[in-house]
């Protein structure tokens, strides 16, 4: 597998998943106007991903498409973040997922539009405006929560310390990033970090929140390691598209 | 713990530019932020608008339907307050 397909991989599979994720709200919602934007947003995530997964498949160049590398892969071979993955839980805490990926997400975005790769830059200009809007939403959310009642504070902050534990793959600079940050195709990891630290601190502070310390980080996902909740994710995911190979409607 | 529903808040729309804002419908939300967020998912998804405003339904005022008869019905029939009697030459377009 080329650096390049893998990478692709990983912004298809972490969007693609993610966008599931929220689309899993649609029809109980907090609210009819949330359920809507919940959706909404989900569906920004999975046009992202088909863009992602088409150009991934483009790089394979064994004739795999976007629906191909979605509906026709099994767990192992996902290449998505664990964050992503995260079940929704409750409501606070799908917005603490949120915000915690649309921070790494708006920057990772804006270093990929400047990406030396045409293909890559022209989908993360599209998906960055998109995702501006995310932040904006799950950042104001979290902000609402944790300055908002006894409860929805205690709630937050503690599906903050969960979740901590997985924003460290954002980061990551293995073999597969260094070679497409040589070749000026990814961003360097590290001013990513800073920038996502200015953005998190920022809103936790207005949220009333504790940073948790950044400890023991989960890793696994952006080689095929992940939980238990992918394997029951995908199997909803895919089973009409497998039940019905090649199906149109 | 009380229990409370958001406030209901009126959307309005600008298609385009230079058109006027248009109702397009309500929506509950926690404060004039949110309502714009929730107007620009609720109303402008299929990319129906440019602008949005938003307005608290509870400061519209509006006029009592059981004063129909005496605020509207009376022009049902002062037709001629309508422009429609005069002969418009046929050199006149666009009108």
């Amino acid at each position: 597998m080329t650096a390049r397909f893998a990478y692709l991989l990983r912004l298809g599979d972490t969007a693609l998943v993610l966008g599931h994720r929220l689309a899993e709200w649609c029809g109980s919602g907090p609210t009819p106007e949330e359920d809507i934007a919940l959706a909404n947003i989900g569906l920004d995530l999975t046009g992202q991903a088909t863009a992602w997964l088409d150009l991934a498949g483009a790089a394979e160049g064994k004739g795999r498409d976007a629906d191909a590398l979605a509906y026709f892969r099994d767990g192992t071979d996902f290449r998505n973040l664990l964050l992503a993955e995260q079940p929704n839980e409750d409501f606070g805490h799908t917005m603490v997922r949120q915000m915690l990926f649309d921070a790494w997400h708006v920057e990772l975005l804006g270093g990929l539009e400047r990406s030396a790769d045409a293909g890559i830059a022209a989908v993360a200009a599209k998906a960055r405006r998109e995702a501006e809007y995310h932040w904006r939403r799950s950042s104001d959310w979290v902000v609402r929560l944790g300055d908002g009642t006894e409860q929805s504070h205690a709630r937050v902050a503690e599906s903050l310390v969960r979740l901590w534990p997985f924003t460290g793959e954002m980061f990551a600079r293995d073999a597969v990033v260094a070679e497409l940050v040589t070749e000026g195709i990814a961003p360097e990891p590290a001013p990513l970090l800073q920038a996502w630290n200015r953005r998190v601190d920022a809103i936790l502070t207005e949220a009333t929140l504790t940073r948790p310390a950044d400890g023991w980080m989960q890793s696994g996902g952006l080689e095929g390691r992940h939980g238990e909740a992918l394997g029951h994710l995908l199997a909803e995911m895919q089973s009409l598209a497998r039940q019905h190979p090649g199906a149109k409607w | 713990m009380e229990r409370k529903d958001w406030p209901l808040w009126e959307v309005f729309v600008r298609a385009r530019n230079g058109l006027a804002h248009r109702h397009f419908g309500s929506l509950h939300a926690a404060d004039a932020k949110m309502a714009l967020e929730m107007a620009r998912d609720v109303y402008t998804r299929r990319a129906e608008g440019v602008s949005v405003w938003v307005a608290p339904s509870a400061a519209i005022a509006a006029s009592d339907p059981a004063d129909k008869d005496s605020l509207f019905e009376p022009m049902a029939e002062k037709i001629y307050r309508h422009p429609t009697f005069y002969a418009i030459p046929d050199q006149v377009k666009n009108l």
